[in-house]
């Protein structure tokens, strides 16, 4: 026999926390589907106008003046060399600066500083980096308008949001496993370098990735650090001159014909398959990482 | 009674003197003066949040790692000051082994739980003998040995803490430190992990903290009655569970307290 609720102190009204519970859904549901649906009608338009145009002779051919025989081959070598460099420096650095201040630096004022500018660094915009790569990169070190240089400035660009993500992945390591280890005379240096990073990997990996496909599609630091337009020559050193995708789609889309225009949608595909690229890299590693 | 030089074992392997913890300001273990004799086994009974498992961590520095904790006092292993200035916590730890309130395996596979300790203490013997010796002492090696590249993670609570106990073995300690071993085993698993106690003994010095009143009474020894941050009584686990000097420890064990 259930007690009757007459006169308790609770008043369920199950009927109408159930409607709210019901309309919430409909509001995520639709803002949900509103995302997709602007999505999708953006690559249907990209996808109408520039599939025809992605061929082999596409992707390998060099810029030219006329649209029939113009490729993208000089801008995706551009972009893959830029990111490969910029990988190649920031993952470091950034994951290493990532565990110094979760698991070696004291808490105090200091970090905190560090960790205040770290998070406002994330938030300057990208041209201002291209300000600063200009100076110190391509002026001061004197490296030109090298894939180096481009990199550099690249690389100053994503560490901020590597080094944020990382550490919410180390930091999301439990401490239990920390006093595990340490409680078997673990070092510190042992406890971080098998324990604690390994389980963090999957998530480091996810942002680090994530930070690189943000970097794939950046132009305006690049055309401020001066990634030329045109340049006829496919890159073999870092010490090239380049251009990157967004900056050839650009430069094709500023043109008056309009089978430039065409093949600008075909060059905005074949950034679209590289950053798509990039996520299921960062999802297969992060996969086989998790299931160890 | 003093030792001897061939009583050697005599003498107390933990011994505190005055020693106090403080979280701040607050005072969780109030100047404890204690002695552990080698290849005892000692029961730390008392209320929730009494200090028992501070007191633990006293003995193998792992209060080092609490942040705000503060140790006063005097802590020895085997005479040497454990708080004295060249003494290095990593070696410390080797020595005297530790099992969490709360199971927290790697996650790993079941073999490297076991042989991360021993790896990175430089074992140079078998690996997989010691891992199966250690898993046999828990208590786990059935239940598991096909499947030892299994994630730990999908073993049951219980299993988990066996996996715990078996990792803190494989590295050989002289002491070894249990918070509530058992309290998330069947009795079945409960009653593996007693009998291990009793056969640990002959090479262990063995300090368990437990609320099974029963479990104290049939593993230890000698047992501790702790209360707000005290010793309220220590002494052989027969007196103080027959014939207790203290009020406030016969009503804590018949479970009348107040
Ligand atoms: N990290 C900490 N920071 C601050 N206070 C703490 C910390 N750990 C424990 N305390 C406090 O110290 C006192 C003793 O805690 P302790 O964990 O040693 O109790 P316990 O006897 O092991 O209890 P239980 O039987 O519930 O495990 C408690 O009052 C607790 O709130
Ligand atoms: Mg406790």
């Amino acid at each position: 026999m259930s007690r009757p609720d007459t006169g308790s102190d609770f008043q369920p009204r199950a009927a109408q926390r159930g409607r709210t519970a019901k309309i919430f859904r409909w509001i995520f549901f639709g803002a949900t589907t509103l995302a997709i649906v602007v999505l999708a009608v953006l690559l249907l338009d990209v996808l109408r106008t520039g599939a025809t145009h992605v061929s082999w002779r596409f992707i390998v051919s060099y810029p030219s003046r006329f649209p029939e025989s113009a490729g993208i081959l000089v801008g995706l070598l551009g972009s893959l060399w830029t990111l490969g460099l910029t990988a190649l420096l920031s993952f470091p650095l950034g994951i290493a600066t990532a565990i110094w201040l979760e698991e070696y630096a004291p808490s105090g004022w200091l970090s905190r500083t560090i960790q205040m500018n770290i998070a406002n660094l994330a938030s300057v915009p990208s041209v201002v980096y291209g300000i600063l790569g200009l100076a110190l990169f391509v002026q001061w070190m004197n490296l030109g308008r090298s894939i180096l240089a481009g990199s550099l400035t690249l690389t100053l660009l994503i560490l901020p949001v590597i080094i944020i993500s990382s550490q919410e992945a180390i930091r999301s390591v439990p401490k239990s496993i920390r006093l595990a280890a340490f409680a078997l005379g673990a070092t510190r240096w042992q406890t971080v370098s098998r324990q604690v990073f390994p389980a963090a990997i999957p998530g480091i990996l996810t942002g680090t990735i994530l930070a690189l496909s943000r970097a794939v599609g950046e132009t305006a630091p690049l055309i401020l650090i001066g990634a030329a337009a045109y340049v006829p020559f496919a890159p073999v050193s870092p010490m090239d001159e380049f251009t990157v995708l967004p900056i050839q789609i650009f430069n094709w889309i500023s043109r008056p014909q309009p089978q430039f225009h065409q093949i600008a949608a075909a060059g905005i595909i074949v950034l679209l398959i590289v950053l798509l690229s990039f996520n299921l890299a960062a999802i297969l590693l992060r996969n086989h990482y998790s299931k160890r | 009674m003093s030792a001897g030089v061939i009583e050697a074992s005599a003498a107390p392997v933990i011994e505190t003197r005055d020693l106090s913890v403080l979280y701040g300001t607050t005072r969780a273990v109030k100047g404890v003066s204690i002695e552990i004799d080698a290849n005892r086994v000692v029961a730390f009974i008392g209320p929730s949040g009494c200090g028992k498992s501070t007191l633990l961590r006293c003995f193998n520095r792992m209060n080092d790692l609490v942040p705000g904790a503060n140790i006063e006092g005097e802590a020895r292993y085997r005479g040497l000051n454990l708080y004295g200035p060249d003494v290095d916590p990593i070696e410390v730890r080797r020595r005297i082994g530790m099992v969490f309130q709360k199971p927290n395996p790697f996650p790993k596979s079941i073999f490297e739980n076991v042989a991360f300790g021993a790896r990175i203490n430089g074992f140079r013997g078998s690996m997989a003998d010691l891992v199966e010796k250690s898993l046999r002492q828990a208590a786990l090696w059935d239940e598991v040995k096909d499947r030892l590249d299994a994630s730990a993670m999908a073993l049951s609570g219980g299993q988990q803490q066996r996996l715990c106990i078996a990792r803190a073995l494989a590295i050989e300690p002289d002491v070894l430190l249990m918070d509530e071993p058992t309290s998330a085993l069947d009795p079945i698993a409960t009653q593996k992990i007693e009998d291990l106690i009793y056969d640990l003994k002959r090479e262990y010095t063995i300090v368990i903290v437990t609320h099974n009143m029963q479990q104290a009474a049939r593993v230890s020894d000698r047992t501790a009655f702790l209360y707000m941050g005290d010793v309220i009584e220590y002494g052989p686990t027969d007196q103080i569970f027959t014939n207790p000097r203290e009020t406030r420890t016969e009503e804590y064990i018949t479970g009348r307290f107040g």
